[in-house]
């Protein structure tokens, strides 16, 4: 991993965030591991909170988060039927570690959801441990620190973040 | 208020198996306003569970029915529930939203509170009469009524409200199910999901207890459930609904998911099987089979009114909402467990949770979405009137999936809105 950039990084990531835009989803999902992890604790928990023993809003392996993408793309995902617009800005990157085989990365993100009228913004602090598959750069960990207090007024995250 | 023969907020007629509750009742001002009055000044409303609070000093800050409260264990280790006002000039003393303190200063002029509420100290002490501090009115207001039932903390802005116990009643026994899933006590588990929809609060009343809308609101839960669980092979549902009197009502019946306490899935492995059959057997040997099997095999969706939601099903949560506005409500849910699981249990169960429920889940954003397109499709209510709830009326024995639930709920709003008698339903257009 010694050799990949900032840019490199970057580029990553805002591919990860156009796919989303796009809901090419089965297509983002293929950005993951397969031990891959998606998570967003409750926004009353520290950072380094786990899953098996705090309550999230979303923990998904990698097994999960197959199941959350099926999902997404059926009509019977009512809150996301018809499909939400969104629209995703990554910023602030930085690779805080790195060895052989992982980096650590961090961003800023605000992605703002619009559906039936109503605009809502999510935003908040991606921590991500990126590895190289000989293909591309993969996602090991994606975890999502919201920065608003709880979910208000957008009540859900039915959208990937 | 609006509510008269040519009004009605209910429109109900046994005989002919009718029970219509008017649309208005949903986007009024003028009822959302007398709701404040009627119903969450004269009930017990859920503040927090005991095991929030383990040690002296610690406190939580928290909103009822639009009060601030602060909840403490003092000194001596007893509960508290206080006005989060200070009583010289009004401001928040504790601004934090939880924490463990000796004492509360108000930032404003500097008094300082014990954790029971008692004035210790103010600035200028010298300017105010000698015995200021051991006047009653010189301490934090305690919350008019504040008791508890099996570490389920409750306040009441009622002075002369009937006591907790009776308020419960019918729906004690099913707390006490649901309390007896462990001898070591249960805790809140760290993390509250704090979140909101867009629609009157009575939807989620309504969408709590509703087990008629799993099917076509969740048919992509059930999908993913069917890999999980085997087909489905589980458990089947099915089961009953009960009005328990005072607005509460609950819906118990069998389901195909996993419970941590105690149904086991194929998705959960042998691991999983040892543990669950371990939860079981103590179950047996404290109860006998009968009890056993009621408390680890059946679901419960409990209503307490007007605004706690229990839910035993593949997890355990406690959920409590206010309006806001006759449009906005905000909702705060927890996960409740056995203080004696093991880490493989609490994670599953964690696990089993989130699939389900909460705003990040594969079930929950789905009620949202229903409840956001009834208050949508309320905006025609001067035109299409009414909701009908009269699923399985008449009936000896309600199903799970049908509005006997709901139907208690409305009838206890109703009594406590416009105490007058239903009007009779001739003479007005259903």
């Amino acid at each position: 991993m010694q050799s990949v950039s900032r840019s490199d990084v970057e580029d990553f990531l805002f591919t990860e965030a156009d796919l989303l835009d796009q809901w090419r989803l089965p297509e983002w999902l293929t950005l993951f591991t397969d031990d891959a992890k998606y998570e967003v604790p409750c926004t009353d928990l520290p950072p380094d909170a786990s899953p098996d023993s705090s309550l999230f809003y979303i923990a998904d392996d990698r097994v999960r988060l197959g199941e959350r993408v099926k999902r997404l793309m059926k009509r019977t995902a009512h809150a996301e039927f018809p499909h939400s617009k969104t629209s995703r800005i990554v910023g602030n990157v930085r690779i805080n570690g790195r060895t052989d085989d992982e980096m650590e990365v961090s961003c800023v993100f605000q992605t703002l959801r619009t559906k039936d009228g109503t605009t809502d913004l999510y935003f908040g602090k991606s921590n991500y441990r990126l590895t190289n598959s000989g293909d591309g750069l993969r996602i090991r960990e994606k975890r999502c620190l919201l920065g608003s207090e709880g979910l208000r007024p957008h009540g859900r995250i039915s959208i990937v973040l | 208020m609006n509510a008269d023969n040519a009004h009605p907020a209910l429109l109900v007629d046994p005989a002919q198996r009718i029970f219509k509750v008017a649309r208005r009742n949903f986007v009024d001002h003028e009822i959302y306003e007398a709701e404040k009055e009627k119903i969450f000044d004269r009930t017990w409303l859920y503040l927090g569970h005991s095991s929030e609070l383990p040690k002296p000093g610690d406190y939580i800050t928290r909103a009822v029915a639009g009060r601030s409260i602060l909840f403490t264990r003092d000194a001596k280790g007893r509960l508290r529930a206080l006005m989060n006002t200070c009583p010289h000039r009004g401001a928040q003393v504790c601004r934090e939203r939880k924490g463990n303190a000796k004492s509360f200063q108000c930032f404003y002029h500097g008094w300082v509170f014990s954790a029971d509420g008692k004035l210790r100290g103010q600035p200028g002490e010298e300017s105010y009469p000698e015995d200021f501090k051991s006047r009653e009115t010189s301490n934090m207001r305690a919350v008019p009524r504040y008791e508890s039932y099996r570490d389920f903390n409750f306040v009441s802005f009622d002075p002369n409200i009937v006591p907790l116990e009776q308020y419960l009643g019918n729906a004690k026994e099913y707390l006490d199910v649901i309390c007896d899933q462990t001898d070591a006590g249960m805790s809140i588990v760290a993390g509250s999901q704090e979140y909101s929809i867009r629609a009157n609060w009575k939807l989620l009343t309504e969408n709590s207890i509703d087990g008629y809308h799993a099917m076509t609101t969740h048919a992509s839960y059930f999908d993913i459930l069917m890999n999980t669980t085997d087909n489905l092979s589980t458990g089947t549902m099915g089961g009953f609904g009960y009005d328990l009197g005072n607005g509460h009502a609950v819906l118990e019946y069998g389901a195909p998911w996993g419970r941590p306490v105690a149904q086991w899935i194929p998705g959960w492995g042998e691991a999983g099987k040892s543990e669950i059959d371990r939860q079981y057997d103590k179950l047996l040997e404290r109860f006998g089979k009968e009890r056993a099997d009621r408390i680890a095999l059946m679901n419960r969706n409990l209503f307490i009114f007007p605004n706690l939601v229990i839910n035993d099903i593949m997890a355990l949560t406690v959920r409590t909402y206010f309006p806001m506005a006759p449009d906005y409500m905000v909702i705060n849910a927890w996960a409740l467990a056995p203080n004696d699981e093991t880490a493989w249990a609490r994670k599953y169960r964690l696990n089993n949770f989130l699939e389900f429920l909460g705003p990040g889940g594969f079930a929950t954003p789905d009620d949202a979405e229903a409840l956001e397109h009834c208050q949508r499709g309320f905006r025609n209510s001067k035109e299409a009137l009414w909701n009908d709830i009269s699923k399985g009326m008449g009936k000896d024995k309600p199903s799970y999936n049908d509005e006997l639930q709901m139907r208690a709920f409305w009838t206890q709003w109703n009594r406590q809105m416009f105490p007058t008698p239903i009007p009779s339903i001739k003479g007005v257009a259903a």
